[in-house]
């Protein structure tokens, strides 16, 4: 050793595995963390919720009573609330944002997409209480007085819209949602949609297909799981969307089937009522409202997950 | 949960004090609590620095249930409630806990109808109507109070607050003493299983809905109500007289309120001719013995100011300054803690 003093001691020898070792140990450390962050937090709501979880069991999923006064507490309007509002959302904006995407990646002049690509960036970056304000005193009166009466008078047959109209409602929130997960479900289904090889397309071409079918066969089908997944993102965040939500929904426990009807989400209900719950029993509920919601979010993502499995599409070609 | 949360806090207090003691010595006394008081409490400290710039407040607005549970676990130097805290919250404390009344407020009755004419309601009209039985401004109920006004054939729309607060505690509180069935039905708490309209959040949230939508009816509080210029109606007292909510009426609700020594009282429906019916007052959590003899020296310093000069100040922030009497008892009491 002493023979070859020219080595520093610092540096570690050529070949050395240190930097592939640290860097693995590193790595691996930022990914065990979200791990445990979530184990974390499951557990923190696990023992918030415990009084809450001895006192009401299981029934206090089903049950439809929320009750301050009482202390009595049950969580199943709420549950019903952030599904609705959420998979409303969904239907609003996925079908928008994977034309947006679509535009943006197929058919938009070059010069347009950046400008067009901004602007919906600028959307993500709009703070949702602004969302929320906006939806106080600019959607909401315009819906009251335009779309909702349209849509009583023309398909007022069906239950989802009937009933009297507030204005503040479970549809004004699912509007809400899509517009706050629009710029996420478009920039990725653009990133899906950037990512499928031109050999689909010109194939596609090669055998006389119009552009329409080009999209259809070559583009869209090949995507679809990648699109799949564009919107089970898009759900995530409209699971827990809370502040917009609380002040366009109208914050009532209430299942109902029409969607003009106000209702109440988890997350709303977590926020409103948080800091003034008083009695260890209604704090207890309202965490266990946020174990709840983490449940749900869990299921919901893992079903997404088993769905997509079964799906065809990108990776290996299989065009159908 | 909570107590491991008031450890972080301790921590973090820890901390900031840390970094304060590096400053040339200033005393920090945390409090944290109502949201309701929060201007006037800010101003308080913002004018006290001047009178002793040696002591420094930090006031965390957390809401009246964050305030109770971390006067309990002694996080915080004070604690603050918009309503009194319950008998069963009380026995956790380690010690005495003082509730000091600091300055009052009301809620109001705002609606939003054609032509904006000027209503007068008494208790069971409204409670009625929070109900929703009374659907309609045209109901004998609602005109046969107000034989000036033309009342519209119009549907009610109930819009309550959506998030706990001390305005609702003050509204509830109110409709179970002038309501059986209200008390029966529904009762009194920071927030509670309403039978009838929709949830805004906030003052704003509430007063957004009811501005929008003709035939809406809310309550908010008289501070915010005049800010925004928002109209509101005579509430009937427990006198009979229809009265206006004002500084002044709610000072005389106070004077007229029957307050029991530990003064864990409520002002609601008080006797007086003058009164407003529908108004609450604000508490600081203080415990009779302070632990830290130099903070609690401090402490009870701020609290006489507050309640000789502090008290003035309120007016001018839309609060109601307590009566004389009842300063004086509250000095009273302030001069007994022990540190």
């Amino acid at each position: 050793m002493s023979s070859v003093p020219s080595i520093s001691p610092v540096l570690p020898a050529p070949g050395s595995r240190v930097p592939d070792i640290a860097f693995k140990w590193v790595a691996g450390l930022a990914a065990a963390m979200i791990v445990v962050l979530i184990v974390l937090v499951g557990w923190q709501l696990y023992a918030g919720s415990r009084l809450s979880l001895a006192k009401f069991g299981p029934g206090f999923l089903w049950s439809s009573e929320w009750d301050p006064v009482q202390d009595k507490y049950g969580a199943l309007p709420f549950i019903f609330g952030t599904l609705v509002s959420s998979l409303l959302g969904l239907l609003i904006a996925v079908p928008l944002g994977v034309a947006t995407a679509l535009f943006l990646t197929e058919l938009a002049p070059l010069r347009l997409r950046q400008p067009i690509i901004m602007a919906i960036e600028m959307l993500a970056a709009v703070p949702s209480v602004i969302f929320g304000l906006w939806g106080i005193f600019i959607l909401i009166p315009w819906l009251r007085d335009h779309l909702f009466v349209w849509l009583k008078h023309n398909l007022g047959f069906l239950p989802l819209f009937q009933g009297p109209i507030y204005g503040v409602s479970m549809l004004a929130a699912g509007i809400i949602i899509a517009i706050m997960i629009l710029p996420i479900v478009t920039s990725i289904s653009r990133e899906i949609l950037r990512s499928v090889p031109n050999l689909q397309r010109e194939a596609a071409y090669a055998l006389g297909a119009t552009r329409w079918e080009v999209l259809k066969i070559a583009v869209l089908s090949y995507a679809r799981r990648g699109l799949f997944g564009a919107a089970i993102l898009g759900l995530g965040r409209a699971l827990g969307e809370t502040m917009a939500v609380t002040m366009v929904i109208g914050n009532r426990p209430v299942i109902s089937a029409s969607l003009f009807a106000p209702g109440y989400t988890l997350a709303s209900v977590i926020a409103n009522e948080f800091t003034e719950a008083t009695t260890e029993l209604y704090l207890s509920s309202l965490f266990e409202l946020g174990l709840v919601l983490l449940v749900v979010a869990i299921l919901v993502n893992a079903a997404a997950q088993l769905m997509v499995r079964g799906m065809t599409g990108s990776g290996p070609i299989k065009v159908s | 949960m909570l107590p491991s949360n008031s450890k972080w806090l301790a921590l973090l207090g820890a901390i900031v004090s840390l970094g304060a003691a590096s400053a040339p010595a200033q005393m920090l006394i945390n409090g944290a609590g109502a949201t309701f008081p929060f201007p006037i409490y800010s101003k308080w400290f913002n004018e006290y620095a001047k009178v002793d710039p040696s002591v420094r407040f930090n006031y965390q607005s957390i809401g009246s249930g964050g305030g109770q549970k971390q006067i309990l676990s002694e996080t915080v130097d004070f604690g603050a409630s918009d309503g009194p805290m319950s008998d069963e919250n009380l026995a956790k404390a380690p010690r005495k806990l003082l509730h000091l009344p600091t300055v009052a407020g009301a809620d109001v009755v705002t609606y939003n109808l054609p032509g904006n004419p000027a209503i007068k309601l008494d208790g069971p009209t409204i409670g009625a109507i929070f109900l929703g039985t009374v659907t309609k401004w045209s109901d004998p109920a609602i005109a046969g109070q107000n034989p000036d006004a033309k009342m519209p054939d119009l549907d009610i729309v109930v819009v309550h607050r959506s998030d706990g607060s001390g305005t609702t505690y003050i509204f509830t509180d109110y409709l179970s003493k002038v309501s059986p069935d209200w008390k029966a039905k529904v009762g009194k708490g920071t927030s509670v299983s309403w039978p009838a309209g929709i949830g805004g959040k906030g003052n704003e949230g509430v007063s957004g809905q009811v501005k929008q939508v003709p035939g809406a009816i809310g309550y908010i509080e008289l501070a915010y109500a005049k800010q925004n210029k928002l109209s509101y109606a005579d509430v009937k007292n427990s006198a009979g007289n229809y009265i206006t909510p004002t500084i002044d009426s709610v000072t005389e609700a106070l004077a007229a309120a029957d307050i029991p020594d530990d003064f864990r009282f409520s002002m609601t429906n008080p006797p007086g001719a003058l009164a407003y019916p529908i108004s609450g007052t604000t508490w600081l959590l203080v415990y009779a013995e302070q632990k830290d003899h130099d903070k609690g020296e401090k402490l009870v310093q701020f609290l006489k100011w507050a309640y000789s000069d502090g008290e003035k100040l309120a007016p001018g922030l839309d609060y109601a300054p307590l009566p004389d009497a009842l300063v004086k008892r509250a000095l009273e009491r302030v001069q007994s803690i022990k540190y």
